[in-house]
């Protein structure tokens, strides 16, 4: 059931693409584009996906792609949105695809006002916890107890991952969900939906990055499974910034068996994964109280 | 706003309105744009011709100016026509999406009103904003009056659409921006003539999809930029054509720069802005003494009319370089330009250079004539730059 969509035949990106072995930034995208169709265009700003789409003249995308500045993926996708509206071009869709780097933090200002003047845009947040592309520094996305680069052994990121969903959802937009790439068939749904939305749709994916958090690219699919069930990443949508509604009921598998498949999280004492539980608890009893309202 | 009220009459309009008009007139498709003095007329009177449907464009209301040109990119990128408008910090803050505009090859126009650049906050006008902006890659237009603003504003497009190369076009803070004048509306129809829609060859397109500005490798990169220097090499030539296409049309020329009573002058002035026309009235009054002296207006600085500068500045015996500029360190920006223009040349006059009128001070007739008489009396160019009435 869970696979339903994710494996029909259509495919928007071709081979030869430069991403690394296991990236979730890829396998995002290649859902997305199967949702979304021929009639999109694609925005992308510095991120990791700058290189996978290939290097000049080639491109591995099917549909057109917008290269551009880091903070910018938010308001030229507006400006083309403007531009397809003058020609009278509807119904083509405008994605505007990027890193949490570019989202969270470099791109959240020209995010929020497109956000406010409602753009019928739909922005995807490939959300793998670090700047990736220029080599594993901790974003605003890297959560408590990460090793990065910039955040170095027992200097491991100490302060809480930004909540982009719920700042997003605080502009009120029509439509904002979370997805995972360990469940294509709900992550391919949303972008369905959120291709029907009158205005705003931002999607948050967690999309996992192997090689900066030290993995095995094989486990892509089953830590993007385990950061649902564990309650780490919960699969949610929000209406119009006040109707939520969840759409997967987690396993309840304690963090510990996420946080240990993963070397940037392997220097963690058991007070601190205990720390991390807690979070964890309190932010899904927050989550079930916001479905309440 | 009604239509009868506005087309082929003369108005009495500022200099920011001269620009709204031009952009009416020339049918922008998507503007974008964020508030700044003294700049912020300009889109409101396009927000005005939105709101009427007098113009059938979008506009985009961005949070920055590093959006309204990250916005006009991405339409222009889509086939559109796209300006903005902006100012001083606005243009600073636009710097990293000027050169998107100019890489991308997207003819963007942009109206900057020159203003001083802080700390101290300044909201008068000089030329560092738009200058320091020199090298990525844009067309620059200096304006002198209202009339060519509006004038400019239509040959803009038709020169960026040419070229695909984005332009922008100065005027002076003020001095222009709200000082109104007579300026004559055109007919809407002499314009269409005048400016076809803009059809580009490439643009982003689901029938066709292609990568705009991904990543590129030193085997391509040097090729696309030596294709930009093409482009702005093109677009010395186009700029003239346009202007004499315009005349045609319109009656109203104004070259890539203008000499004035150069002929047979010992000493030129090189200006830019609305000190040439301070400095026009000095020169006719030098010239009733008996003064030898002319007047080079440089009004399309990048891509910089190299042997139209050279053919009239080498019949001089010096030149008096007035910038309302400076690079610090060195000297003013314009000053610099004309040095290394004639350098090469065995025939070359001595370049005295003056910086003056910075953050807005008033650069009145009393100070062109000075810099007239100490130039003539001069021997050689002591300083690299002169400054004129410092108030220490």
């Amino acid at each position: 059931m869970r696979w339903q969509f994710a494996n029909d035949i259509k495919e928007y990106m071709n081979q030869g693409h430069l991403a690394c072995p296991g990236c979730g930034g890829a396998y995002a995208m290649r859902l997305a584009l199967k949702a979304l169709g021929k009639n999109t265009i694609v925005v992308i700003p510095a991120c990791c996906w700058s290189i996978i789409d290939g290097p000049f003249p080639l491109h591995c995308l099917e549909v057109p792609v917008y290269h551009t500045a880091f903070e910018t993926a938010a308001v030229v996708a507006s400006g083309i949105r403007a531009a397809l509206d003058i020609k009278g071009k509807t119904d083509i869709e405008v994605l505007a695809f990027a890193g949490d780097g570019g989202t969270l933090d470099i791109g959240i200002q020209a995010l929020s006002a497109a956000c406010e003047r409602n753009e019928k845009i739909i922005y995807a947040c490939y959300d793998n916890e670090a700047y990736m592309n220029t080599g594993i520094q901790r974003s605003s996305a890297t959560p408590y107890g990460a090793w990065t680069t910039t955040t170095p052994r027992e200097n491991f990121k100490k302060e809480r991952k930004k909540n982009i969903s719920e700042i997003i959802a605080a502009h009120r937009i029509p439509y904002v969900a979370t997805a995972s790439i360990g469940f294509p068939d709900d992550l391919i749904l949303k972008f369905k939906k959120a291709k029907e939305v009158k205005g705003t749709a931002f999607i948050h994916i967690f999309a996992p990055c192997p090689t900066g958090w030290r993995m095995a690219p094989e486990l892509m699919i089953k830590i993007s499974q385990l950061a649902v069930d564990c309650k780490i990443f919960p699969l949610y949508e929000v209406f119009d910034g006040v109707k939520y509604n969840i759409n997967y009921q987690p396993k309840n598998i304690p963090v510990k068996e996420y946080l240990r498949l993963q070397g940037r999280f392997s220097h963690l004492t058991e007070k601190e994964i205990e720390t991390i539980q807690k979070e964890v608890d309190d932010n899904w009893e927050i989550l079930i109280k916001k479905t309440r309202i | 706003m009604k239509e009868s009220l506005i087309y082929g009459k003369k108005k009495v309009v500022t200099g920011n309105h001269a620009v709204s008009y031009g952009v009416l007139l020339s049918k922008a498709e998507v503007i974008a744009a964020y508030p700044i003095t003294p700049q912020t007329q300009i889109v409101e009177l396009l927000s005005e011709f939105c709101a009427s449907g007098l113009l059938k464009a979008k506009f985009i209301k961005v949070e920055s100016e590093h959006s309204a040109m990250a916005a006009c990119v991405g339409a222009a990128a889509t086939g559109c026509r796209t300006f903005t408008a902006t100012s001083a910090h606005g243009l600073a803050l636009m710097h990293e999406m000027l050169h998107w505009a100019v890489g991308g090859r997207l003819p963007i126009v942009l109206a900057n009103v020159n203003r001083a650049m802080g700390p101290g906050w300044s909201v008068w006008t000089d030329q560092n904003d738009s200058l320091s902006q020199r090298d990525v890659g844009f067309v620059q237009f200096y304006c002198e009056s209202n009339q060519e603003v509006l004038d400019t504003t239509i040959q803009a497009f038709k020169i960026a659409e040419t070229c695909l190369i984005p332009v922008m076009l100065v005027l002076d803070a003020f001095v222009l921006s709200h000082t109104s004048e007579p300026v004559d509306i055109p007919y809407q129809e002499d314009v269409d003539k005048f400016l076809p829609p803009y059809k580009p060859k490439y643009f982003l397109d689901v029938n066709d999809p292609r990568a705009f500005g991904g990543l590129t490798s030193p085997d391509h990169y040097y090729e696309i930029r030596y294709k930009i220097e093409e482009a702005h090499r093109k677009a010395l030539k186009v700029s003239e054509e346009v202007d004499n296409e315009f005349y045609q049309i319109f009656g109203r020329k104004y070259g890539v720069v203008e000499s004035y009573q150069c002929e047979d002058a010992k000493l030129i002035l090189v200006t830019s802005g609305t000190i040439t026309g301070t400095a026009r009235q000095v020169i006719d009054e030098e010239r009733s003494k008996g003064k030898r002296v002319g007047l080079l207006k440089i009004r399309l600085f990048r891509p910089s009319p190299i042997s139209q500068i050279k053919e009239i500045l080498t019949k001089a015996e010096k030149v008096a370089v007035i910038d309302r500029n400076i690079s610090f360190g060195h000297s003013g920006i314009f000053c610099q330009e004309i040095k290394s223009i004639l350098y090469n040349e065995i025939r070359r006059p001595m370049v005295f250079g003056f910086v003056i009128g910075l953050g807005g001070r008033d650069v009145v007739p009393d100070d062109i004539r000075e810099i007239i008489d100490f130039t003539y009396k001069a021997d050689y160019p002591e300083e690299m730059v002169y400054f004129r009435g410092v108030r220490l």
